[in-house]
């Protein structure tokens, strides 16, 4: 069978905000889906809350929502579009639950909607644990012997009857949220409380503890004529008992022999077959490493974080080859889209080896449990693509831009040979150093194998990593040495400190003796049949696969590599933006990057895609081979950014604003210089550390970096001592600037400069006051609460300082306003976290028309005016998303820096409406009356008067403690008052768990003993899964929203149409 | 052309036919695969050896090809049944190995080229022109008789009785018929008619085996009068291309072959894919195939060529891939069962 010709529109329902557990995987998936069913000419209905991505593109998809991915939504789209057939498997998790909430509530079949691709029977069957069990009992594969419980009595009996240590896994999460290993019935009980009330049908499941197993994932596909495939086979590095997220990967398996991984092919493929999956599928086994004894432990019946990785390992595309499926295609049907010459039923098989680290947020959240298990934390992750897993890893390390290069890791010389074991014990970020390090002592890899579990086989090669190390510092450094350690990855910057040979000499050396990295072909088939795709990596070696020449001229585009805090999927879509663009104006587009999540290492983006590290000297090679005529670094964030510099060395002209522009926006005093020609007001501020003249608070930060790395208000000396402290932890290559704080309301600009002059596509305000940093900031366009004049000013300054800084394309400005002044933050001549967002909401495509200027166009020749284009009658409001529930330890409140992991947004005619629209998109769903705790410090009182008062009458229940309460009941509002913590039970701690209530609202306070309850207060809130507002700018949003709850209509809005600026609504 | 790298196993000039194998695992398997005889095997996975070598999966009792050509050996061995590390495997069975070779260009040549002889030299001295010379001499001998057993020999106790002729009998093919509850009596390669039947015997085995079918005039004499009993056969591999070759079908060789355990074939009757291990380097030619004598059952999804052969005297089916895998993909296991059903049809 082909095509099933009566299906002609789709809905795909996307993954929503990044989250830790869920990040830019699904864009790509989602983005490569949509592609897919297009250009079959299907009509392709998308929603999903997360305005960053590049799915929610006009380009991408036909009718376009950038809408809360709740049930209601979706019911709404679904009878205002009135599609044939829903795709559940692209959108992770949330999309899944959603599909089946729909389809079990009778509302799909009522409507005619088809669930296509795998069946709501099927992820039932994988998602709930006893249904799956039972699964597996039919076709005798084994799992690990766990009960299902629903109360945390019933928790306690299964273990006792299995045993410890046992691990709780809650149904119905993602990431394995709430989820976690108990040894003892203590740690049971409380981590069982927690994953239960995470659980979208309050069920965990108890297992038997099987760490210390390999774990081993299969990514298999099926069509619905029974035909299997295995796309890839990954062995974590960590073995069982780290959540997969979080753990090294490896691809292929390194490890297994043909007869385990025959026996685990076979399960996995048994599995796909009984749980009747159309589409892919990712199974996770646990495998004994002295037996044939296996366990399943999950399986996702989905597209994944694997699936996407696995899709970068392999070349082969995984969502595309799902969605043909779900058209009706099999798998025989579907052309491979590399060789072009046979088809997608087949197993790729790889010439290299992979290796995946995840990026974890800990240099961000310095205090949160850096202890990683079954709940995942990275943010991001990198791959490397080489000949040996040595070369993998090094390559990899780099990637992750935490300045560190290699395996060596010189705060760990400090230990003694006691401490280096204990921390052999801790399973966290940094344990690959820290064997490292053992094995540079002379630990044994036997003993490291004992404390770790960690396969022989990987610590030989950490091993020999080690003795390169070794070998290089005892030198001399001759031919055949810097040729295996070349071979081996260690960049020139590594070698040079380890032999004390300049790089400079090191280069020459390399060019005598013709020492360089050729670039081969990821082609799915290990040069079995000829292929096309231009996806490179490189690899000491000989016969170079690339071929630089084009009659085009050739454009390099820096990606944005992991996604990070401050760092996120946004920088993804500008950078396939600027290559769609560039293509467009006929260029040859060459872009590297190396997140095997994102849209950007498609291997059909670009006209050819490098899956490297974006360090200068792995650039400097790709240069050395492309010869490109120019690049681009403004739309791949900081990463890009911070290779500006070395680019123009290198000869290759920077497109668009020079390195020097740059630099004039980030060097203070030039920078200051620069405003103080404009004529621009800006916050006074020093590079040196002599702040006491400008007075308290000050805002301390490292110049730059982005999302507000390291930075603090400071109140006194003492706060400006401990900053400087933490932000000189990470060396310092630039100075700290202090900053005079200013409390105001805070606007940002993006905008567009041709040469001649500017053009503003839209100025958004922040509900949170100066101080909390742009990306955690409620956003909203247009900024209707600023005055006009001031917004004349604002547009009137970024005018001037485009024009100062020379910059040619994209602009961010961030100013306060306050008292009728406006005053500069900070401007950055590159693309920002709003991009896309105000992009989507203006309908004004501003990367192409930015790339345009890199050219010469001017902004009126591409149809626009220059200065402030005018407002679109709608209000968009986007709104912060955290992980905080994940990051055990970490404090939720906000500031300077960045701490939000992604975003949503919410889009209406009215504010009220696109208010209610980002908090119900951003997971808060109590807003009409409820249970609310305030608790506020003492500066904060009158203000909170107010916002206490409205809820009260709105018939919310006020719990608060001593001060507050008694504050409160002054001011003749009734509160029910609570024990503060340890003060007697039940306590704040107590209520806050008893899931009664709705909403905390608490905001920080200094003073030890106060900080110390606040931030329990908070961190159980979170854990808990309650919204906690830790500002009050954003409790009188909630405010806003609560008032309106009842009597506002959410309307559904088709982001598409707003370019045609009639009734898009 | 020539590639340069260290020396593993037993370091011994020697001449080979070169061929590459696209499998990432599985090599101990492939070592002792009978069916490589004569051949020197390029792997395209860069890391080979990483969990050592397991006695229990070796397919014959020796490494048969004439060279092992990798990028990386491990130089560790990490696997709870491994017996011994590649490097001394090789050695301890004069097996040349060499490492450090850019195996990925290495296998494009081959690909471009097709397959070709070639010549492991050892030493720095190695004359290049001397060394060409050999490789222009070089001529593959029939492997079949080298590799086949030389007496008689009986597996399983099961009510099935099986006679297998070995040209090259991989053990998972024996295996997989005793495990189905075979008795299974191995024949050497140049059995007659007469000595497989004498037996009497409920099927026919035909097994894999190294080189080019139509050095084995003598094998395809007898297979005819095999068909023409009309005693249930199932062929593999080589023993496919002969029974093709004994009822007139020709076989030609492909360019760079068919080696790899991702080999996707369509079986025509059930339009199913399978994912499949493959080696040959020859392959009956779907032109010479006459209708009214055998229906092709399995083509490649790669290339088209022929992967199964059903006779329509319904008593003998063949495929060109290997069902019993080792290594690879169990997919095409349910052959076995096929046969065993063939069989038990001709007791009735």
């Amino acid at each position: 069978m082909s095509r099933r010709k009566e299906i002609k529109k789709v809905i795909i329902i996307g993954s929503g905000p990044i989250i830790i557990g869920q990040a830019a995987e699904f864009d790509y998936a989602g983005t490569q889906a949509c592609r897919a069913l297009r250009e079959e000419g299907i009509e392709v209905v998308l929603i999903n809350s997360n305005p960053a991505t590049i799915m929610t593109d006009r380009q991408i998809a036909d009718k376009v929502y950038i809408e809360p991915l709740t049930v209601e939504t979706v019911k709404k789209v679904i009878l205002k579009e009135n599609p044939d057939s829903i795709l559940p498997t692209l959108g992770g998790q949330n999309a899944l639950n959603l599909a089946v909430e729909l389809e079990e509530s009778g509302f799909l079949k009522q409507n005619h909607v088809e669930m296509i691709g795998t069946k709501a029977d099927t992820i039932r069957m994988a998602e709930d644990r006893e249904l799956f069990k039972e699964a597996m009992g039919r076709i005798g594969e084994p799992v690990a012997k766990s009960a299902i419980a629903e109360n945390v009595e019933d928790c306690v009996k299964a273990a006792k009857a299995i045993g410890y240590p046992v691990v709780v896994r809650p149904a119905y999460t993602l990431g394995g949220s709430g989820g976690g290993f108990a040894n003892n019935e203590e740690e049971l009980v409380s981590i069982a409380t927690v994953g239960l009330s995470r659980s979208r049908v309050h069920q965990v499941l108890i297992e038997r503890s099987i760490a210390g197993w390999k774990e081993i994932e299969y990514e298999v596909m099926r069509d619905h004529n029974g035909n299997c495939i295995t796309v890839c086979n990954m062995e974590n590095i960590d073995p069982v008992g780290v959540h997969t997220g979080d753990s090294i990967v490896v691809a292929p398996c390194q490890t297994l022999a043909d007869k385990e991984l025959q026996m685990l092919r076979t399960s996995a493929l048994n599995i796909i077959r009984e749980l009747r999956v159309e589409g892919g599928c990712n199974v996770q086994f646990a495998l004994n490493p002295d037996s044939f004894e296996y366990a399943v432990i999950e399986v996702n019946p989905r597209v994944s974080r694997s699936s996407a990785l696995a899709s970068k390992a392999t070349g082969y595309p995984i969502a595309k080859v799902a969605s043909k499926i779900a058209l009706g295609y099999t798998l025989d049907e579907i052309p491979n889209a590399i060789t072009k010459k046979t088809f997608a039923c087949f197993e790729p098989t790889l010439d290299y080896c992979v290796v995946k680290i995840p990026r974890w947020p800990f240099d961000k959240f310095i205090n949160a449990r850096r202890i990683l298990g079954t709940q995942m934390k990275a943010t991001g992750e990198v791959m490397g693509i080489a000949p040996t897993f040595e070369a993998a890893l090094m390559k990899s390390i780099r990637c992750l831009e935490q300045n560190t290069y290699s395996l060596l890791d010189d705060t760990l010389k400090e230990l003694s040979d006691a401490e280096l074991e204990d921390r052999l014990h801790v399973v966290d970020d940094r344990r690959l150093w820290a064997v490292a390090e053992a094995l540079r002592r002379g630990v044994t890899k036997e003993h490291i194998h004992e404390i770790t579990k960690i396969d022989l086989w990987f610590l030989q090669k950490f091993r020999n990593i080690v003795r390169m190390e070794r070998a290089i510092a005892a030198g001399p450094v001759d031919e055949a040495l810097l040729r295996r350690a070349k071979e081996e990855e260690f960049l020139d910057r590594t070698i040079s400190k380890l032999s004390g040979i300049g790089v400079e000499e090191l280069r020459k050396m390399q060019k005598k003796w013709d020492i360089r990295p050729v670039y081969k072909m990821v082609d799915t088939c290990a040069a079995e049949f000829d292929a096309e795709t231009p996806y490179y990596y490189s690899r000491y070696g000989v016969r170079n696969e690339s071929d630089p020449a084009t009659d085009r001229r050739k454009v390099l585009v820096i990606g944005s590599g992991p996604i990070r805090i401050g760092q996120g999927i946004e920088f993804d879509f500008c950078s396939v933006h600027s290559v769609w663009a560039l293509k467009e104006l006929g260029c040859e587009t060459i872009i590297v990057n190396n997140n095997p999540e994102t849209v950007s290492t498609d291997f059909d983006v670009a006209d050819k895609l490098y899956f490297e590290p974006l360090t200068e000297e792995d650039v400097l090679h790709i240069v050395e081979q492309e010869k490109p005529d120019g690049a681009v670094v403004q739309f791949g964030g900081q990463t890009a950014i911070k290779l500006a510099g070395a680019i123009e060395k290198m000869g290759v002209p920077i497109l668009g604003s020079s390195y020097d522009s740059i630099d004039a926006a980030e060097d203070r005093e030039r920078f200051d210089e620069i405003l103080n020609q404009c004529g621009i007001p800006r916050a006074a501020g020093r590079t040196v550390f002599t702040c006491d003249e400008l007075g308290y608070p000050v805002l301390v930060r490292p110049s730059y970096v982005l999302g507000g790395q390291g930075m603090q208000i400071a109140y006194s000396d003492q706060d400006i001592i401990e900053q400087i402290g933490i932000i000189n932890r990470v060396a310092q290559e630039h100075p700290i600037l202090v900053d005079k704080y200013i409390m105001g309301t805070e606007v940002e600009v993006d905008a567009v400069c041709d040469g001649t002059d500017t053009m503003i596509p839209g100025i958004m305000q922040h509900i949170e006051r100066a101080g909390i940093h742009s990306g955690d900031s409620i956003s909203v366009y247009p900024a209707i609460g600023v005055p006009k004049e001031m917004q004349n000013l604002i547009v009137d300054y970024t005018r001037r300082l485009a024009k100062a800084l020379h910059v040619i394309g994209l602009l961010n400005v961030q100013y306060i306003v306050k008292d009728g002044k406006v005053y500069v933050i900070e401007a950055n001549p590159r693309s920002s976290r709003t991009v896309p967002y105000i992009s989507k909401v203006t309908g004004i495509p501003i990367v192409p028309l930015a790339v345009g200027t890199f050219f010469g166009k001017t902004l009126p020749e591409m149809g626009y005016h220059y200065g402030l284009q005018s407002e679109r009658k709608l209000v968009a409001i986007k709104m912060p998303v955290f992980s905080f529930e994940k990051l055990y330890g970490q404090d939720v409140n906000l500031g300077p820096e960045m701490k939000s992991t992604g975003e949503v947004l919410g889009v209406a005619r009215t504010y009220d409406e696109a208010l209610i629209k980002a908090f119900y998109g951003a997971g808060v769903h109590k807003i009409e009356k409820g249970n609310v705790i305030i608790t506020v410090k003492d500066s904060d009182k009158e203000e909170v008067l107010p916002i206490a008062q409205g809820l009260y009458d709105l018939g919310w229940t006020i719990f608060s403690t001593g001060g507050t309460s008694e504050f409160l009941n002054a001011h003749e509002i009734p509160t029910i008052r609570l024990h503060k913590i340890g003060a007697g039970k039940p306590d704040i701690l107590d209520h806050i768990l008893s899931g009664k209530i709705n909403l905390v609202i608490n905001t920080p306070s200094t003073g030890v003993a106060h900080h110390r309850d606040g931030y329990r207060i908070r961190r159980n809130a979170v854990e808990a899964g309650i919204p906690c507002l830790t500002s009050l700018d954003t409790a009188n949003a909630f405010l806003t929203c609560a008032r309106h709850v009842d009597t506002t209509q959410l309307s559904v809005v088709d982001i598409t149409k707003v370019s045609t600026f009639l009734n898009f609504i | 052309m020539c590639f340069e790298g260290s020396g593993f196993g037993w370091e011994h000039d020697t001449l080979c036919e070169v061929v590459f194998n696209s499998a990432m695992c599985g090599y101990t398997e492939l070592l002792t695969d009978p069916s490589y005889a004569g051949q020197g095997v390029v792997m395209t996975y860069p890391l080979i050896g990483n969990y050592g070598v397991c006695y229990d999966d070796a397919e014959s009792v020796r490494p048969w090809l004439s060279a092992y050509i990798v990028h990386r050996v491990s130089d560790v061995a990490s696997n709870f049944r491994s017996d011994v590390d590649l490097n001394t495997f090789l050695k301890n069975n004069r097996i040349p190995g060499v490492q450090g070779v850019d195996t990925r260009a290495l296998t494009k040549v081959l690909r471009e080229s097709g397959t070709m002889r070639g010549m492991i030299a050892y030493g720095e001295a190695a004359d290049r022109d001397e060394m060409k010379k050999k490789i222009r001499a070089f001529r593959m001998e029939s492997m079949v008789p080298r590799v086949s057993c030389k007496e008689p020999a009986v597996y399983g106790d099961g009510p099935v009785k099986v006679s297998l002729a070995d040209y090259g009998v991989k053990n998972n093919i024996i295996r997989s018929l005793v495990s189905r509850g075979c008795t299974v009596r191995r024949f050497p390669h140049d059995a007659s008619f007469e000595e497989l039947m004498s037996f009497d015997p409920d099927g026919i085995m035909l097994t894999n085996g190294p080189g080019d079918p139509k050095d084995c005039g003598k094998e395809i004499g007898e297979l005819k009068r095999v068909y023409a009993h009309g005693v249930p056969t199932f062929a593999i591999c080589l023993g496919h291309q002969l029974m093709a070759l004994a009822q007139g079908f020709d076989t030609y060789k492909l360019k760079y072959g068919h080696r790899g355990i991702n080999h996707p074939v369509k079986e025509l009757a059930e339009n199913r894919v399978y994912i499949t291990s493959q080696n040959h380097g020859y392959v009956v030619d779907g032109k010479t195939v006459d209708p009214s004598v055998a229906d092709i059952s399995f083509v490649s999804m790669n290339d088209g060529s022929i992967e199964g052969l059903n006779y329509k005297n319904g008593k003998v089916f063949s495929v060109q891939f290997h069902p019993e895998a080792s290594p690879g993909p169990l997919d095409t296991g349910f052959l076995f069962d096929r046969f065993l059903s063939l069989m038990g049809g001709s007791r009735l």
